[in-house]
This record gives C-alpha cells, structure tokens and sequence, in this order.
C-alpha cells in the first residue's frame, strides 16, 4: 500500500475547506448588514414562534437508522467479498446467500412487525 | 510537475506534496467552476420539460446567467435569527460543499488524469457520503426552527435508508470488475455495464436520485410543507454554498453513474489522447444527469411512508436478488475471472443481459399483481363504507 | 525522537482523536458532543490509512461516523432536555475516571511488550512498517478470501450474521412493545 495516494484526500480535507469557506467569507466583507429584530425571527411563514423548536419528534425516525445501522455493518461485510469474488468457489456464493438470507429473515420480521410502517 | 518543481530546488518530498497541494485545487476549483456553467445547463433543460425558454438575457443563450446571480447573492445581506447555534450553522454549508468535492478526488477523468487512485475507491465514495447526511443534520438542528429541524430528522430516515439500495448497486460493478478502484472499474469495462447490469443502473439512478434529495424525493426540502427545509434560515452565500452543493451532488451522481456503468472515458482512442477521454466522460456524464433532470421535472413529490416503504420492501430487496443473481450467473459462466478484451465479455454480458430482462419481467409482473389487489381492496372498500376513494387511501405524516 | 512525515502525520491525527474525545466529554451541549465524537471517530479513521489499513479507515466512517454517530445524535434530538447540561460532572466520575485509567494501564502493559516483540522501539516509535512491502496490496482481497474460507473464517462470518439478525429483531422488539398485533394483520 502507498500512502502516497492518501496524501492527495489529507490535502484535500486541509484545502478543501477554502473553497467554499472564500466566497461565505467574500459574502460577509461585502454584503451589507443591518440587522433587526424582525429580521432575525425565526422563519415561520410570519406567525411568531411558539416553544422551543427543540421539541420531540416522533421515534420512528430511530427505528429507520436502527435498521439502517444493521444493514450498514453487513454491506461492510459484502464489499470485501464482492472484491474476492472472481477468485473463490461457488460456495463462497452460497455461504453469502445464507448471510443474506439471514438478513433477509430479519427484514421480514421487521416488516410483519409494522415496525417499518409509518404511522 | 514534480520534476520540474525539484529542478527549482525544492526537495523531493516537498516537490510532491506542492504537486498533490496543485492537483487538488484544480480538481476541486474545476468542480466549482463547472458548477456556473452546469446550473445554466439544468435551467435551461428544466425549461424546456416546463415549455419556457429559460435564462436568456444575460450574455448569448444567458450563459453568464449563473455568473450574474452568484455575484447578486454575494451581495445579499447574510441574516442569521435568534437562538442559532453559531458554530455548527457557519460550518454546515461548507461541510456540504467539501463533501461532494472530495468525491471528485477519485474522479478518473481519463487514462492518465484523475486525482488519486484509492484501491478502496467506491468504498471511499460512500465514506464521504456519509459526511453530506451529517451536513445536512447540522444544518437543520442549528436553525433553531422546527420546520429545519424536521427536514433534519427526515434526512436521517431518508439519506441513510436510500444508502442500502445505492451499496447494493455499487457492489455489482465491484463484483464484475474484481477491484474497488475508480480507474480499475472503468479499465475493466470492454463492454460498458449497463448492457451487463441494466437493473442495477436502475436501481443506481433511483437511490442515487433519493441521496441528492430531488424531487420525487425532495422530502428534505419540500417546499409546500417544510417552506424549504433544512437551509430556511440560510440565506446569501451560505444558502449560495447549499444550492452549489445541491447541484454538484446531483452532477456528480450523473458523473458516478458514468464511471461504474457507462465505461467513463473510454471511447475510440481514449487512451491515447487524454483530453478525448475527459469530453467522453463529461458526454456520458451529462447524460446521465440529464435522465436525473428529467425524472426531477416529470414526477410529483411522494409521500414520506411511501418514500420509505418504496426502499425497504421493494428496493432492498430487489438490490439483495439483483446482487446474488447476478453473482451467480457470473460464477456459471466459464472465464469470468479473466476478462481481458472485448470478445471474452461478449458471453458474460450477453447472459447477464438476458438475466437482467427476465428479473424485470418477473418484477413487472410482481408489481402489477400487487398493483391490481391494492386497487381491488381500495374498491371493495369504498363500496362497503360508502366512502371517497381520497379518505381510504390514507393519511401522510 | 525524530520527527518523519509519517509521524507529524501520526501526531496530528492523535491530537484529533484525543482532542476529540476530550471535546465530547467537556462538552454541555450534548449536540455537540455528537459532533465531536465524528471528528474523533474521523482521527481514528485517519490512523488506520496510516496502519495502511484504508478499507478499515472506510469501515471507520461508513460504520461509526455514517450510522452510529448519526444515530447518537438522533438519540441525542429525541431527548431534548438534555441539550444544555448544567453540569459536566455526574456522580460516578470518580469512580468512572478511576475505571478509565484502569484500562489504560491495562492497554499500555498488553501493547509495550509485544511492540518489543516486533522489534519497534516502544517510546522512541517510527510509526512505519519496516519494510513496506511487508503490507500485501491486495489485502482486502486476501480479506475477502478468508472470510468465505471454512478453514479460517468462515463459522464467524455467519455467526456474525446471526448475531446482525438478533440485534435488527431485539431493536424492533424494544422500540414496538407489543404494539398491538390487531392492526398488523399481514397486509403491510
């Protein structure tokens, strides 16, 4: 492995940043600013806000990212796999389709579960 | 370059990394820069789908239309309400932004030019995805607004649940091509993948369109019911920074999609003159996000159940059979392991081809069976409660 | 201690991994916190390109930045009260400080001795492989080869497997408590 090939996204994460952090900047220096009260409310289509924004919100978002989360780890497993693939044996196939299976198997208790119905 | 740089008189190391400091700062300046002419382009199309003519005041065609709002937004007062959370508001449009240029990092714009040559290449573009879902979270939970904030929570279930799909899809170019490289993948395409893959370019595009958030998954920034989003409270260059970002993922998903499916630059003597390889990517490229636009400018927004729905009980799985079907057909066909000219993926891509037709007959029928008993069930409903077809379809979020 | 590119390199992402860490703990704002936790967690992913281990450093971000942070901080939006701390301390932070130090006495006498092992000068560290040839170019390949390999990794992949399908079906069974089969009805 070259760690030279990694230089390039170090710079990348390091220069990056000026690029769209130059015209905000630019932005700053020449727009005018005159702040007021009015102005500075928060957005809501002209009514004033009531509360905190920074209330609860429904917990079916959780579960999706839960789901996700455990999807996410088993894709980690796909890749190095996949990139195999031309060099094992059928029954790298079917050890994968089992891992998936497996999966699949979770998914579908997911779902009969309505855990992925919005409701 | 770096030779050139030692014989000034630099040392060895410091000559490569002025090098690497150049090529990054062309990469990403050329993103930008491709960012004015690319949004006239996409006003321009989306007139057309509208049946208006589009920008065509400022310069020929309005060319320099996109150059004359940039310098208009520069100029706009930068307003930032009550109660924001400096810090992270300032930062989330330029996270944004540097998350979709680091994607052209591993951008191979032909034979011989691309940024770096990551050997976990696809595996990076999706690390750095990551880090757009997180930009967008920053920006809606600073806002101190409850319409940003809840564009935030539905980025989480959306962008994250589209990334199954979109991996599933990236996967079968990996798995054809035996390499996780940008420049590998695209060298490896002696037939182009699409003709091998087409349900899988398929389910790219889709998920892909999901990602960059447009419609008919623009739920993040929906405007009839959020006003715009996470970025409301964004305005002047900041907004500026999310609108480029916005595009510039968009474009990219077209460039990504060229690269893993419609060869990248390969086209007649590609490899012989780079400047050729270049305009036969940003050809294919355009393309590609040119069938974005379309379906952008086509179908209505969906409702956030069936946003969710759509990916996890037919995405997904669909993207799982694709991705073992296509592995096993590739296992039984002899001398898939060696594919080194075009004649030797003539076999292989013509199977899978065929494969490919059959998944979509069998899925077409899927859906139109399930299609006709929803229907059949909303009927029977109706006649039994007596009830407008509208009140039994259901409520939204 | 000679300072090579390697290890300016190796310093700068420790500073980010620990300042990190040290941010996520100090902070009051437990959004924050969440943020933090990314930048540390992105360090850690650094470390691991310069192990030469760039598909470990994509796990890094893909796993625990691009999901496990994220779902942190959805936790962390789910529970608003909690977005401005009054204090930083709790009352286990003796004993918790107590525990921290523990095992990281505990890490350093298991590392020390094998560093000695392979020959790298424990505190006076050149953070390179000795030979770079030694890391295989292919190593994901060779990854992915012995995970589907019986003698080797084969009976962990899929019990790895299991163990995904648990953690989905535990997760859906916490959240949904027995919310009411009637409504299921199959027809989902």
């Amino acid at each position: 492995m070259n760690l030279n090939e990694w230089i390039f996204i170090g710079l990348f994460f390091a220069l990056g940043w000026a690029l769209p952090a130059t015209p905000i900047v630019l932005g700053k220096i020449l727009a005018p600013k005159r702040p007021n009260q009015v102005k500075q409310q928060t957005y809501e289509c002209g009514v004033e806000m009531v509360g905190s924004p920074w209330t609860q919100f429904r917990a079916q978002y959780y579960i999706f990212a839960l789901v996700f989360l455990v999807f996410d780890v088993e894709l980690v497993f796909l890749f190095p796999w996949a990139l195999a693939y031309n060099q094992l044996g059928l029954f790298a196939l079917f050890e994968m389709t089992v891992f998936i299976f497996l999966l699949v198997v979770a998914l579908v208790y997911t779902w009969r579960k309505g855990a992925l119905r919005w409701s | 370059m770096t030779g050139l740089l030692q014989d000034i008189g630099f040392s060895r190391d410091l000559a490569v990394l002025i090098a690497k400091a150049a090529g990054v700062i062309v990469v990403a300046v050329f993103g930008l820069l491709w960012t004015l002419l690319g949004i006239w382009l996409e006003r321009k199309w989306a007139a057309r789908f509208q049946d208006r003519v589009g920008p065509n005041r400022v310069g020929p065609f309005g060319l320099i239309q996109t150059v004359a709002d940039t310098v208009k937004i520069l100029l706009k007062e930068d307003i930032m309400n009550k109660g924001v959370d400096r810090w992270v508001f300032n930062l989330a449009p330029i996270l944004a932004v540097l998350a979709v240029t680091l994607i052209w990092a591993v951008v191979p714009f032909s034979a011989a030019w691309i940024g770096t040559d990551l050997n976990i290449g696809v595996f990076y573009l999706l690390a750095v995805g990551a880090l757009g879902t997180v930009a967008v979270i920053m920006a809606g939970w600073s806002s101190n607004n409850k319409y940003a904030l809840l564009s935030a929570y539905r980025a989480v279930a959306q962008l994250v649940s589209y990334e199954v799909p979109m991996v599933l899809a990236l996967l079968v170019p990996v798995l054809l091509s035996g390499s996780m490289s940008t420049q590998e993948i695209v060298r490896q395409q002696h037939i182009w993948y699409v003709f091998a893959a087409p349900l899988t370019v398929l389910l790219f595009l889709i998920s892909g369109q999901a990602e960059i958030g447009r419609g008919p998954f623009d739920l993040l920034e929906a405007e009839s019911e959020l006003v715009s989003g996470f970025h409301i409270e964004y305005s002047g260059m900041k907004f500026g920074m999310f609108y480029v970002a916005e595009f510039l993922h968009a474009f990219t998903v077209g460039v990504l999609t060229a690269i893993l499916f419609l060869g990248g630059w390969r086209g007649p003597f590609a490899e012989d003159v780079a400047i050729l390889g270049f305009f036969y990517l940003m050809i294919k490229s355009l393309f590609a996000y040119w069938v974005l636009v379309w379906v952008r400018m086509t179908l209505p927004r969906v409702r956030i159940d069936h946003l969710l729905d759509f990916n996890w009980k037919f995405l997904v799985p669909v993207g799982l059979a694709n991705l073992l079907i296509v592995a096993l057909v590739w296992k039984a066909i002899p001398g898939t392991d060696q594919i080194s000219s075009f004649g030797d993926a003539v076999v292989p891509t013509l199977a899978l081809l065929l494969v490919n037709v059959a998944m979509f007959l069998v899925i077409g029928a899927l859906l139109a069976d399930r299609g006709r008993r929803e229907r059949a069930r909303i009927e029977a409903r109706v006649a039994g409660a007596d009830l407008p077809v509208e009140t039994v379809a259901g409520a939204g979020d | 201690m000679e300072l090579t590119a390697e290890s300016i390199v190796f310093l700068i992402m420790s500073a980010i991994t620990l300042g990190g860490g040290l941010l996520v703990v100090s902070a009051r704002n437990l959004f924050h916190a969440g943020l933090y936790l990314m930048v540390s967690l992105l360090g850690v992913a650094g470390l691991f390109v310069l192990l030469s281990a760039p598909f470990l450093a994509g796990v890094q971000v893909v796993v625990y930045i691009g999901a496990i942070a994220i779902l942190i901080i959805l936790a962390i939006m789910l529970t608003p009260s909690v977005t401005q701390l009054p204090a930083i301390f709790n009352r286990q932070w003796a004993f918790n400080l107590a525990l921290a130090a523990f095992f990281f006495v505990l890490l350093v006498s298991v590392v020390s001795p094998i560093m000695g092992e392979l020959g790298v000068d424990a505190w006076n560290a050149d953070f390179t492989q000795k030979n770079p040839a030694d890391v295989p170019a292919d190593s994901i390949v060779n990854l992915g080869k012995d995970l589907v390999d019986p003698d080797k990794y084969m009976l962990p992949f899929e019990v790895a497997s299991v163990l995904l399908m648990a953690a989905l079906i535990g997760a859906v069974l916490l959240v949904s408590p027995d919310k009411a089969k009637a409504d299921e009805g199959g027809e989902d």
